[in-house]
């Protein structure tokens, strides 16, 4: 094993595996410490399908073109203008060149996927996903002579003045430590860490599905932080999304992903309804959808639907409970029946006749009912009657590391001389809130670059 | 070996029901969708019938790309295995669907089996031309007349043809296929001749050796033993258009088409065959189906005796090794014709059925 890397870094997903690949290549000694088992290696990226690129004319598998500004607009939108803009254009002006850097380094690209045309213009998808991406990218890596450490956790960076002096780790239940001349560090965010979320959430985060890797526990974070290291983003919050309430706890992915809700009804525990179903088109409102159920009690909503929209919608990966009244529907569903009954009776009723369009803003809305949905509102009326359970399920927490546009890492006196942040861990200065699809592999992947080449200016 | 067990028996699933669970996930997913044929045609579907999971094994060309680069596969409890599982669900419609059944079951699993019976071929043709003999002709026919070869080996090409024919009759009605039509066949051919679905989609092969590395290694393999098969078929079926049609028997020189095609397909044949024998242990046997790797192993090695033996033939033709290496030959090709549909051969006929028939569903 190598035991005087020029670099360490600490991470194994796509931003960490950008910056080691970047550093090798100028013929820096890098070792990646990657706390989770091969199996597992790669964090959330694995789980990611596209990137979001910016591009002035036709580019590989994009369409058309997305320019910077509509790219940054696109941006504002979501944050509600919470984005460090220097940063931001830095990222999205990245991705143009980075698409032809990542077929470079052995990623293959496909034509948006069935169900996703609405991105074809704007995301790149990976051929064969996220963990295709990883796998070229650990192969490039490894080529170059990038050695890597599975299960290796990174414990601990000694911060001393301005400059990292050690990095404590623990492999195959031993503690080790190395003095790299850089460190990057690329280990994501907190939400792995159930118990660090309950604290910064509130008790209710406890029954939170978290979407992607376990591995992603923030203790490089804390540790930093702890020590002086400066911090962006809201410590208290997390992008969640409501996914099937039957997903496992850990890492399960886009499969769990539910897309029937505006179709349907959704009432909380109590059999009631608390909130427009219809209000946006779903890409708008998935976000949205994670906090109001995260609010309910026990945080669980369950959606209804009748057997007109059964094929509306992409199929998920646990199969509908299914009845042929609301009441039987409410039992399996472990719901009170009459309740139900009522809640989808007094819904039925405040439909109005109109034309139905899936695929846009209908305008068909109900009448006098409290909350009102504004668009698709069909009667459900048509057995068999289909039920889905939601629970918040978290993509990413939103505290990271400081940086500047060299991703250099900002401590208690200024800047960090040896240490570089990338990828989700610093993404909170670009992303304050809200979430931008494909825009998480676009700053790991820019800011993984960056961190890479200006760690390896340092040490060569 | 009664260790190897399928991906499915464990949870009490039959191989087609544990192939409609994953398939359901890859649906929710897609991923995958640019490697092959398989995900395309997965995505139009919400409901899967047996029919439908068989369609879609069959089009599986078990390149593995799904697998290296899923998300769920085990640890993960998803467990996606998807090569392994369309793989069991495949091989058991080349044994559902094949006619006579249980022989079929016993060749496919065992190469003990196939060698046994390959041998049974040696011995047959040695017999054949120690004891019935030749009433005197030229070349190989002094070694066995050309009427006894004719004997023995019309009827051992005629009853397996007979026997496919039957089973595609049986397969094709079970994934729902369609009167044939022009466009979807050439278009399956043009598919199966470059094996487009072993290119992984972006052209740079499929994964085998090396883990996720992509490499062309197996489609080059596969290649150079379907096209030098199919030579050495053109080179036999010119020979016996020469010799009823154009009364031109045997021995041909080398510049006559029977034996430019022969030899050309024969080293094609040979090397192809060499390369995915020695390819074959180096690939994750559990991303196959492992009940019948014995089987396909010895299969392959049966065609490589084949095509060495008949190219060893063409050398040492005039020698008096000539008439053991023709038994050794007439055995191996005896064996391979009586063995097509209940080996690993009959999986062309299947493919190039599923084929046309996802060319069918594409043109809706
Ligand atoms: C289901 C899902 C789908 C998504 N889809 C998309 C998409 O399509 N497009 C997109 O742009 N974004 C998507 N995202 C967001 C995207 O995954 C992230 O923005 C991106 O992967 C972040 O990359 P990263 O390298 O910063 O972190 P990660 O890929 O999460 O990598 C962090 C790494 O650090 C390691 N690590 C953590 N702590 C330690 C430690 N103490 N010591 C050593 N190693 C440690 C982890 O094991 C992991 O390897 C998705 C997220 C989820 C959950
Ligand atoms: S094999 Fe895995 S990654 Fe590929 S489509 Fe299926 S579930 Fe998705
Ligand atoms: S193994 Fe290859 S051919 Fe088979 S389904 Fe997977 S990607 Fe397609």
């Amino acid at each position: 094993m190598m035991n005087d890397p020029d670099i360490v870094i600490v991470g194994g997903g796509n931003a960490a595996l950008c910056a080691a690949i970047t550093a090798a290549e100028t013929g820096a000694r890098v070792l990646i410490l990657e706390a989770a088992p091969k199996d597992y290696r790669g964090g959330n990226s694995r789980h990611t399908r596209n990137f979001r690129c910016m591009h002035d004319g036709p580019l590989s598998v994009l369409t058309g073109s997305y320019d910077e500004e509509e790219y940054f607009n696109d941006l504002l939108l979501v944050t509600k203008g919470k984005t460090d803009e220097h940063l931001a254009r830095i990222a999205i002006r990245g991705s143009q060149d980075s698409q032809p850097w990542m077929e470079a380094h052995g990623i293959r690209f496909q034509p948006s996927l069935s169900g996703t045309l609405s991105l074809s213009r704007t995301n790149a998808f990976f051929l064969g996903g996220g963990k295709a991406l990883v796998n070229a990218y650990y192969r490039t890596a490894e080529a170059l002579g990038v050695e890597v450490l599975y299960d290796a956790h990174v414990d601990h960076l000694e911060l001393n003045g301005d400059e990292i002096t050690r990095v404590d780790y623990s492999y195959q239940g031993q503690n080790h430590s190395l003095s790299p001349k850089g460190v990057v560090v690329a280990s994501g965010g907190f939400q792995g860490n159930i118990e660090w979320l309950t604290r910064a959430w509130g008790p209710a985060a406890a029954n939170f599905l978290i979407r992607g890797t376990p591995y992603n526990r923030g203790a490089v974070l804390k540790d930093l932080l702890d020590q002086g290291v400066q911090s962006v983003g809201d410590p208290t919050q997390c992008h969640a999304v409501a996914i099937d309430g039957r997903a496992p706890k850990f890492d399960g992915g886009i499969v769990t992903r539910l897309d029937c809700v505006p179709f349907s009804v959704v009432v909380n525990k109590h059999a009631k309804r608390f909130y427009n179903e219809g209000e946006d088109v779903w890409p708008k409102r998935y976000a949205i959808w994670g906090r109001l159920v995260a609010a309910q009690d026990d945080q669980v909503a369950f959606s209804i639907i009748d057997s007109k929209s059964k094929d509306l919608f992409m199929p998920s990966v646990f199969p509908p409970v299914t009845a042929d009244s609301i009441a039987e529907l409410a039992e399996k569903l472990g719901l009170d029946p009459d309740t139900l009954t009522a809640t989808v009776d007094e819904f039925n009723a405040s439909c109005r006749d109109g034309e139905f369009k899936p695929t846009e803003l209908d305008n068909l809305a109900t009448e006098g009912l409290e909350p009102s949905k504004t668009n698709w509102a069909r009667p459900i009326v048509d057995p068999p009657f289909l039920g889905y359970s939601l629970r918040p399920g978290v993509t990413f927490t939103y505290l990271g590391f400081k940086v500047d546009e060299t991703a250099q890492v900002q401590g208690p006196n200024g800047a960090v001389k040896n240490l570089w942040a990338a990828g989700e861990t610093m993404a909170g200065s670009i992303l304050g809130q809200g979430y931008l699809a494909g825009f998480g592999m676009t700053i790991g992947t820019v800011f993984g670059r960056i961190a890479g080449k200006e760690a390896a200016e340092y040490v060569n | 070996m009664s260790t190897e067990s399928t991906t499915a028996l464990a949870d009490g699933l039959t191989p087609t029901e544990e192939a409609r669970r994953q398939i359901e996930i890859c649906n929710a997913c897609r991923y995958c969708e640019g490697y092959c044929a398989v995900f395309p045609a997965i995505t139009k579907q919400k409901a899967f019938a047996d029919g439908d999971i068989t369609q879609l094994a069959n089009l599986c060309h078990n390149c593995r790309g799904c697998y290296y680069a899923c998300q769920y596969t085990e640890p993960h409890e998803f467990a996606l295995n998807l090569p392994k599982v369309l793989a069991e669900v495949r091989q058991e419609s080349w044994q559902d669907h094949a006619w006579p059944q249980g022989v079929a079951r016993a060749f496919h699993r065992s190469g003990v089996a196939i060698a046994a019976f390959v041998i049974l071929g040696f011995a047959l043709m040695f017999a054949a031309a120690r004891w019935l003999g030749s009433s005197g002709g030229e070349g190989f026919y002094a070694v066995l007349s050309h009427n006894m070869m004719v004997a023995i080996f019309l009827p051992a090409f005629v009853l397996p043809l007979l026997s496919i024919t039957i089973s595609m009759r049986k397969f094709w009605h079970h994934i729902g296929g369609k009167p044939i039509g022009v466009r979807a066949s050439l278009a399956a051919l043009k598919d199966a001749a470059r094996m487009k679905n072993l290119s992984g989609g972006h052209g740079e092969g499929c994964n085998f050796e090396d883990e996720d590395h992509f490499t062309q290694l197996r489609r080059v393999g596969h290649q150079l033993t379907m096209w030098g098969f199919l030579l050495c078929f053109a080179a036999t079926s010119s020979g016996t258009v020469m010799h009823y049609l154009f009364d031109m028997p045997a021995p041909y020189t080398f510049f006559s088409l029977p034996k430019l095609l022969g030899v050309s397909g024969g080293i094609m044949l040979a090397l192809g065959t060499a390369k995915l024998a020695w390819l074959k242990p180096k690939g994750n046997k559990n991303l196959g189906d492992t009940r019948v790797w014995g089987g396909e192993m010895a299969f392959v090695l049966l065609l490589f005796v084949v095509a060495v033996t008949g190219l060893a033939l063409y050398w040492a033709g005039g020698t008096g090794l000539m008439p053991s290496l023709l038994a050794l030959h007439l055995g191996a090709v005896l064996a391979f014709f009586l063995l097509m549909p209940f080996s690993k051969m009959v999986h062309g006929f299947y493919r190039l059925a599923s084929l046309v028939r996802d060319a069918q569903q594409k043109e809706g």
